[in-house]
């Protein structure tokens, strides 16, 4: 017999949603909080777009908010990261990297996404000493000094916006000649005296890692290809996100960029796996979804615990075996 | 409620506390959400590693000077001094494992 009846593995609104709704439904669901528990949100300042809150609500107080409302229902919350899943028996079972496991009859994926960094290397090496991906955080740094944002999106401009508060001047570098945010942060961000725009353009290099700090980068023009040395002291990478679905990989399908295949509402490849949120989806990636979506693979796995043992089209999980032998996924 | 196990350096005494032995210093702020992600986990190691790991936090916004000398652009940031000379560092939220197999090097 499984430990439990449903595991969620992920706490940002779409798991949280997802334990809200399992815990009411009297799964006694475990939640498995992750690394970056609470998930993106949890990087955000004030959130404007949560319906509810004329004001906006900030991100962390937001999240906050939801885990207590889970937990008052009984969802339990487990810290920690899962270091292997075995999908291909059943009950489903969870290893952590100390030794702890668990096992479930349904499992909600809910495991979000991480932001991407360039693929230049250099970033990396920078990181925490002028290259940051979470402005939130580390913004303060950069009290009266110039700096750059790379990306075009909703998340890039909020980015900048924020940084005006501490640079003495942010500058957009972007692939395009557009933007791709909506309306309204454009036109926060064009009415921004601080903020300037470097189109049609991507960071080649970034200086100085000799120094281990950064002085500035070397940006190129992606229509003449020259090269500009821009002086700076600090790099925000805002280019998206890429899921995490590592610990799945090999187990039920994705797309090739990654993405959870989800089909007919929540349900994976896998029956009795579902998964909700940024995880699943590159299109609308907001709050609000990812929670609808949270809730809707918590109503599916708790008809499909409902139904046990009718997995929709197979009885011996074969959907969910697309690849390595159990042996090599669990080590106990 | 942070383990009795953390000390708190700042300007002042890092200089004296981290002089010998291996010390692990985190560097954080109250604004700061993965500072507050990471604590349970400093904590945790804190109680694990008494006696062999001196471990301590830095507020960095009472503290300018510590964190400038290290170029610290960014928290949470761990590091890791062997009798008082830099030893490792770990930039940002990282699982316990990645932590102490840091530490176990240099033990």
């Amino acid at each position: 017999m499984a430990d439990r009846k449903v595991i969620i593995i992920g706490s940002g609104p779409a798991g949280l949603t997802a334990a809200l709704y399992t815990a009411r439904a009297n799964l006694k669901p475990l939640l498995i909080e992750g690394l970056e528990a609470g998930g993106q949100l949890m990087l955000t300042t004030m959130v404007e777009n949560w319906p509810g809150f004329r004001d906006g609500i900030m991100g962390p107080d937001l999240m906050a908010e939801m885990r207590v409302q889970a937990e008052r229902f009984g969802t339990d919350v487990m810290q920690g990261n899962v270091a292997r899943v075995d999908l291909n028996r059943r009950p489903f079972s969870f290893a952590f990297a100390d030794g702890r496991s668990v096992t479930s009859d349904a499992l909600v994926i809910a495991t979000g996404a991480s932001a991407r960094w360039l693929e230049i290397g250099v970033d990396r090496k920078l990181s925490g000493h002028g290259v940051s991906t979470c402005a939130t955080c580390d913004g303060y740094f950069f009290r009266g000094k110039p700096i750059a944002v790379v990306g075009g999106g909703d998340s890039a401009m909020e980015e900048a916006i924020y940084l005006t508060r501490f640079a003495s001047k942010v500058t957009v570098i972007h692939r395009r000649d557009s933007l791709r945010a909506s309306k309204i942060m454009q036109d926060k961000a064009f009415a921004n005296a601080k903020i300037e725009f470097i189109w049609d353009s991507e960071i080649a290099d970034i200086r100085d890692v000799t120094r281990g700090e950064v002085t500035g980068i070397v940006v190129r023009n992606l229509k003449t290809a020259k090269l500009t040395e821009v002086p700076l002291d600090g790099v925000f990478i805002a280019i998206g996100h890429t899921p995490n679905t590592a610990l799945f990989r090999g187990q039920i399908e994705l797309d090739e960029a990654g993405y959870i295949l989800t089909h007919h509402g929540s349900k994976t490849s896998c029956p009795g796996v579902f998964a909700a949120g940024d995880v699943q989806d590159h299109v609308y990636r907001q709050a609000i979804t990812a929670a609808g979506s949270g809730c809707m693979a918590a109503i599916d796995a708790e008809r499909y615990l409902d139904g046990l043992p009718i997995p929709d089209e197979t009885t011996d999980n074969a959907a969910c075996l697309v690849a390595p032998p159990t042996s090599e996924i669990l080590k106990p | 409620m942070a383990s009795e196990k953390v000390k708190t350096f700042t300007d002042g005494n890092f200089d004296t506390e981290i002089k010998s032995g291996v010390t692990m210093v985190d560097f954080w702020a109250e604004w700061c959400g993965p500072c507050r992600l990471l604590a349970p986990t400093v904590d945790a190691i804190a109680t694990e590693y008494d006696g062999r790991v001196s471990v301590a936090k830095l507020n960095i916004d009472e503290n300018p000077n510590v964190p400038g000398r290290f170029m610290i652009r960014g928290i949470p940031t761990l590091l890791i001094f062997k009798n008082g000379e830099l030893a490792d560092q770990i930039v940002g939220l990282a699982p316990k494992e990645e932590i102490t197999k840091k530490l176990d090097q240099h033990l």
